[in-house]
C-alpha cells in the first residue's frame, strides 16, 4: 500500500506547500514501510522527475490540458482511480483552498477516514493517529483513522521541507475524463507578491496605522524579506486594503513561520487566524493590548518611529550579504 | 427552487477552551454557544436573500445534533427559512454527519446545498464536500460571492493567492464564507415566528465512522514575550534574524 501525494499546481509550477506534503508523504511511506508516488494534473513547466529530491519514487502526471482548472468532481475521480491502480493505501493533500476541495471528496469516494489541518506525522503506536488544529488554534485534537484507506491534509508550514538524492520515475498518462461542470470564466491573482495563505513571512497592519496611506510601513518591510501582507478585519472594513488580506476568524487562516503583526490590538476573533504562526511579533503602543500575550516578541512603541528604524535595519543586514 | 442550509452549533469565538473527562471531552459548562459564524452571516442569509428576490424558493435547514441543539436551531429559523430538520445523532465524524445530511437531501430534491466554509470548533472544511461526493453533484469551496440567473450559479471561490469564478448549473453544493452576504440581526417578528415554524426530528440512518477523536490537548503555555525597547528597533531585527532565524 504506497502513499499517493496530490501536488497542487498552478500557472505550470508545483506550488510551495506541495513540496511540503511530497516530504510529509515520503516520511509517512518510510514509517509505514512503503513508498511514495505524486500526482500531479495539467500540464507543468517544472521538472516533474526532480520531485525525487522531494523523496518521491514516481509520478503520475494526468495530461489532459482542460484539468489546468480545477473541477473537484473530476480530480476525485481520477485520484481515486489512481489509487485504485497504483495500490495506495494513504493519501496525502496540502490543506490549501485545492485540498479543501478535493480531499473530502475522495474520503466519501473511498471511504476513507480523512484528518483535515494535519499539523503531525502519524502515531502508530496505537492505530493510526493525527494530530490537527481545532477550536481555531486554540487547542490540538488527536484524531485516530479508523478505515483500512486514509487521507490526511496537511497544513501549510507543518512540516519541513527537506532535500534528498533521488529523481522520481515520471509516468504520463491522458485519462478520459468525465463532463467537466464547474466552468473557470476568469482568474484573478495578484501576480508577483507572495499568496498570503503560502508565505514563510508574513508583515501585517491594523487600525494602529491610523489610515491607508500609511501602508508603506509595512509593504516596504514585506518587500525587504520577501513576505507577503495582512491586515485586521478592522482595516478590510474600512478599505484601506484589499478584503484578501484579511485574516481572522473571519477571515483566512494562516500559520507562517513568523506573524509580524503592527498598530493590532489581538482581539481574540484576529488570533484565532494567527495563533498557529510559529513566532509572533507584536508591535503596539499600549503595553497592555492583548496581542503582546500571544507573541514571542514585541515593542511597546509607536509604529510610525519603530517601523522605519526596522526597515532600514533590514535593509542594512541584505547590504551586509547576510539575508 | 429548494434550498438547503446546514447548520451546525458552536461555542462562542470569545469561549474559553477546556476539556474533561481526561482530556476526551469539550468542556460545555458556562460555554455561550452559538450558530457557526459562516453557516449564519453567509450560508444562511444569502439563502434568504436568493427568497427575498423569488418568493417561490422555499429554504430548509438542518442540523445533526441532539436535542440541546434545538435552540441554536430557533435562533437560524428566527432569521429565515420555512422548515428546519434535526437529525437526532451525536457524533464526531464528518463523514458520518455528511451521510446523514445526504440522506435527507435525497429525499427532498434540493436543487442548491449551502454549508459554512468550516465549523470554528472542529474546523474540518470538510461536510459540503463529502455531502456533494455523496449527492454526485458538484462542489464550489470557499465561496466570496455568489449570484443565481435561472439554474445558473456564478460563484467567486477563493484560491491561493486571489480568486477565481466559476459557473456551474444547479444542483450544487457550495461552501460559503466572507463577502457572500452581510451578517444579519432577527427582528421581533423572525424571534416570534421561529416559535412556531416546523422543526422536524428525524432518526439517523446507518453510517459508518471513518474517524474517531482520541483526546484534545491545549497548546503548550507561551514562554512569554521578548521586549525590546522602543529606542532599539535594530535590537528586534538582530533578534529575529540571530536568535529565531527567520530571516
Ligand atoms: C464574530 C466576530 C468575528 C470577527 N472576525 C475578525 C477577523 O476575522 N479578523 C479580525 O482582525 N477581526 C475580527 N473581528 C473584529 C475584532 O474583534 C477586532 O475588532 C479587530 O480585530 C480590531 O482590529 P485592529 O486591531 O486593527 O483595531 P483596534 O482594535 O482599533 O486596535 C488598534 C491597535 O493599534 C494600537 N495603536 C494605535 N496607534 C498605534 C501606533 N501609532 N503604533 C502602534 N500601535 C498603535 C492600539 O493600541 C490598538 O491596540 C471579529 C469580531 C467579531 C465579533
Ligand atoms: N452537525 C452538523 N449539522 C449540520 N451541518 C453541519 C454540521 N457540522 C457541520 N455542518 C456544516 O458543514 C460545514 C463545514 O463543517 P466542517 O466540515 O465540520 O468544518 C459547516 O459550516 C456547516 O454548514
Amino acid at each position: 500500500m504506497s502513499v499517493l501525494i496530490f501536488l497542487d499546481q498552478a500557472d505550470g509550477h508545483i506550488k510551495k506547500n506541495s513540496f511540503e506534503a511530497a516530504c510529509y508523504g515520503a516520511k509517512v511511506a518510510e514509517l509505514t514501510g512503503t513508498t511514495a508516488e505524486g500526482i500531479v494534473f495539467g500540464n507543468v513547466n517544472d521538472d516533474l522527475a526532480a520531485l525525487g529530491n522531494y523523496g518521491l519514487k514516481k509520478i503520475h502526471a494526468i495530461k489532459n490540458p482542460e484539468l489546468n482548472n480545477l473541477d473537484a468532481e473530476v480530480f476525485t475521480k481520477i485520484i481515486a482511480d489512481t489509487a485504485e491502480q497504483t495500490g495506495a493505501g494513504i493519501i496525502v493533500f496540502s490543506n490549501n483552498m485545492n485540498g479543501k476541495s478535493i480531499a473530502p471528496r475522495l474520503s466519501a469516494r473511498m471511504k476513507a477516514g480523512l484528518v483535515s489541518g494535519a499539523i503531525s506525522l502519524p502515531d502508530l503506536s496505537n492505530g493510526f493517529v493525527v494530530k490537527k488544529n481545532v477550536f481555531s488554534g486554540k487547542a490540538f485534537a488527536n484524531v485516530s483513522i479508523k478505515t483500512d484507506k486514509k487521507i490526511i491534509s496537511l497544513n501549510a508550514n507543518a512540516y519541513k521541507v527537506t532535500k534528498v538524492e533521488g529523481s522520481a520515475e515520471v509516468v504520463e498518462h491522458t485519462v478520459t475524463i468525465p463532463a467537466i461542470k464547474v466552468k473557470v470564466t476568469a482568474v484573478n491573482k495578484v501576480i508577483g507578491e507572495v499568496p498570503l495563505s503560502e508565505a514563510d513571512l508574513v508583515i501585517s497592519g491594523g487600525r494602529g496605522l491610523k489610515s491607508g496611506e500609511n501602508w508603506h510601513l509595512i509593504t516596504d518591510l514585506a518587500k525587504e524579506l520577501g513576505a507577503a501582507t495582512a491586515c485586521s478585519r478592522a482595516v478590510a472594513d474600512a478599505d484601506w486594503r484589499p478584503h484578501h488580506e484579511h485574516v481572522g476568524q473571519t477571515g483566512l487562516t494562516i500559520s507562517p513561520n513568523m506573524y509580524f503583526a503592527v498598530g493590532i490590538s489581538g482581539a481574540i476573533q484576529h488570533l484565532a487566524g494567527v495563533n498557529r504562526s510559529k513566532v509572533i511579533v507584536v508591535i503596539n503602543t499600549d503595553p497592555e493590548a492583548p496581542f503582546f500575550k500571544a507573541a514571542d516578541y514585541g515593542i511597546v512603541g509607536d509604529a510610525f518611529v519603530v517601523m522605519p528604524k526596522i526597515i532600514e535595519a533590514v535593509k542594512k543586514l541584505k547590504a551586509s550579504g547576510h539575508v | 427552487m429548494k434550498v438547503l442550509v446546514c447548520i451546525s452549533k458552536t461555542p462562542d469565538t470569545t469561549a474559553k477552551i477546556t476539556f474533561t473527562d481526561n482530556n476526551t471531552k469539550f468542556a460545555e459548562a458556562g460555554v455561550q454557544f452559538i450558530i457557526n459564524p459562516y453557516d449564519e452571516w453567509y450560508a444562511l442569509v444569502r439563502a434568504i436573500q436568493l427568497k427575498e428576490a423569488d418568493a417561490s424558493l422555499q429554504i430548509h435547514l438542518i442540523n445533526v445534533g441532539a436535542a440541546d441543539n434545538d435552540t441554536v436551531i430557533r435562533k437560524a429559523l428566527a432569521l429565515g427559512g420555512e422548515e428546519a430538520i434535526r437529525v437526532n445523532a451525536v457524533s464526531d465524524d464528518s463523514f458520518y454527519i455528511a451521510a446523514q445530511i445526504a440522506e435527507v437531501a435525497k429525499q427532498n430534491n434540493y436543487d442548491l446545498i449551502l454549508t459554512g466554509k468550516e465549523t470554528i470548533d472542529y474546523n474540518g472544511s470538510s461536510i459540503g464536500g463529502m455531502l456533494a461526493e455523496l449527492l454526485g453533484m458538484p462542489y464550489v469551496s470557499l465561496a466570496t460571492r455568489f449570484e443565481l440567473s435561472g439554474t445558473t450559479a456564478t460563484i467567486t471561490r477563493e484560491i491561493d493567492g486571489g480568486e477565481e469564478v466559476n459557473e456551474v448549473q444547479l444542483p450544487l453544493v457550495v461552501s460559503c464564507q466572507k463577502g457572500v452576504a452581510e451578517q444579519r440581526i432577527p427582528n421581533m417578528k423572525g424571534i416570534m415566528g421561529a416559535r412556531t415554524k416546523p422543526l422536524k426530528v428525524l432518526e439517523p440512518a446507518a453510517a459508518e465512522h471513518l474517524t474517531a477523536i482520541v483526546s484534545f490537548e491545549l497548546p503548550p503555555p507561551k514562554a512569554g514575550v521578548k521586549l525590546v525597547s522602543a529606542d532599539n528597533p535594530e535590537e528586534l531585527v538582530r533578534l529575529l534574524h540571530e536568535e529565531a532565524k527567520l530571516f
